[in-house]
């Protein structure tokens, strides 16, 4: 059993997973912490629902969804891209399972941004693009920082989505739960064991980060 | 000049205010919860009123009849409150550069200057004092290159003695810039020495307006004019 692959390929694919949940996941938040707008109780939910559902209903959505007969996969499939059981299968039940972490964290990190300072930024003239950049991003880094870091820690313990999606293809999908899981269940208990030691001192060591992070924002605000 | 003809709702608050403000510098006075702030937010665009219009220098800012409200970042007003909000995550340099426009008449060396805020550039806005402060939010507001300057009770915050030190700075600033200044306060000795017009309000109406001596006489103050 290769650790290292494993372990590298769920880092990797975790840490994209990670870069595609900030962008939307920065405009949900601000959204979410600013506007007030006709469904946004909807919305909130709508992206809240990852959290509650069970991950592997979720990961059957994006199976209907992104299989090559399904609505996204058939449009994808046509420019060649497939995306069920490979790594971007992978990285889409991870985006969608972290997404929720980090809205909810960088939305709370927002609210704390006194919208005074952007009040006073605006009669600056600065352009509410350049408020945004210049005053609420760097007044709420802590909270995105950590919920960056929730997000890529979910992302690295994601089973149930992923192994829908994905599956547990040795060397192509398969991350570190997932591996733990096959391996338990084919009785190689020693690997499973070696992973399982991997994942918790990842775990901890992003857990960590993001409550260093939280307390640190906590303080600045 | 700044001209403004407004009504704005506030819950059950409305301010009817009618106005042409020609001054240098015009003091708005009343009560709290007369009405002030709420006109300098309103030339400021921080909230729109249900009808009428702004202008500042023939410039028109809002008209509920032509459609007009300029967003506040095309405005062109300096705005200081009274919780001088500086920002925390830039140093005092980045504070006061933060509004400057390309190719500006007013130099950082001359706002500095004249509020006396050249030392403090390179500190940390956490390492100031509350006059310091104060004096970094007017130098932030002027390197803006305000078309009117906003001030809402800037002296609200800081003691006797503090004010008794900014209060030169206010003078030059209205002495060495041209620029027209509104200026909110409740306090009669800060409007009697800063104004050259006095706006009084009260309940977000303007009971009487004229030069400081006479819409300030004295003492003997009505009691719409005290501090609320």
């Amino acid at each position: 059993m290769d650790v290292w692959q494993i372990t590298s390929f769920t880092l990797l694919t975790a840490l994209a997973a990670t870069a595609l949940m900030v962008p939307p996941g920065l405009a949900l938040a601000w959204l979410l912490a600013r506007r007030r707008f006709r469904g946004r109780v909807l919305v909130e939910t709508f992206v809240s629902l990852p959290l509650v559902m069970p991950p592997v209903a979720t990961g059957l959505i994006l199976l209907l969804l992104f299989s090559p007969r399904g609505p996204v996969g058939g449009v994808l499939a046509r420019v060649g891209i497939d995306v069920v059981f490979t790594w971007r299968a992978v990285v889409l039940a991870m985006t969608v399972m972290g997404l929720p972490l980090f809205v909810r964290t960088v939305r709370a990190g927002f609210e704390q941004v006194d919208t005074r300072y952007e009040a006073i930024a605006g009669t600056l003239g600065a352009s509410p693009i350049r408020v945004f950049f210049s005053i609420t991003l760097p007044l709420a880094f802590p909270a995105l920082a950590a919920g960056a870091v929730l997000g890529f820690a979910r992302a690295i313990g994601e089973f149930g989505a992923t192994i829908m999606v994905a599956g547990s293809i040795p060397g192509v999908t398969r991350t570190l739960p997932v591996a733990i899981y096959t391996f338990t269940e084919i009785g190689r208990d020693r690997d499973a064991a070696m992973l399982l030691a991997v994942s918790a001192g990842i775990a901890f060591a992003a857990l960590w980060l993001s409550n260093y992070l939280t307390s640190r924002a906590g303080l600045r605000t | 000049m700044i001209e403004i003809d407004i009504r704005l709702e506030q819950g059950s608050f409305v301010l009817d205010v009618r106005e042409r403000l020609e001054a240098r510098v015009t003091v708005l006075f009343g009560p709290s919860g007369a009405g002030k702030t709420t006109i300098l937010d309103a030339i400021a665009g921080l909230r729109t009123p249900v009808r009428g219009a702004i202008a500042v220098n023939g410039r028109t800012l809002f008209s509920s009849t032509g459609g007009i409200n300029l967003p506040s970042h095309t405005r062109h007003v300096g705005y200081v409150s009274q919780d001088i909000a500086l920002f925390p995550h830039l140093d005092v340099r980045r504070n006061v550069t933060y509004g400057q426009r390309p190719g500006q008449k007013l130099s950082l060396e001359s706002v500095a200057s004249i509020l006396e805020v050249g030392a403090l550039l390179d500190r940390g806005v956490s390492m100031l004092s509350g006059g310091e402060r104060q004096r970094v939010a007017l130098a932030r507001a002027l390197m803006s290159a305000p078309d009117v300057l906003l001030l809402d009770e800037p002296l609200a915050a800081v003691d006797l003695e503090l004010r008794r030190r900014i209060l030169p700075y206010l003078e030059r600033v209205r002495d060495e810039l041209a620029v027209p200044i509104l200026y909110v306060t409740h306090d009669r000795d800060e409007a009697r020495r800063f104004a050259d017009r006095v706006v009084v309000l009260d309940r977000g109406n303007v009971i009487r307006a004229g030069v400081p001596a006479e819409v300030l006489p004295g003492t003997d103050a009505p009691a719409a004019a005290r501090k609320g």
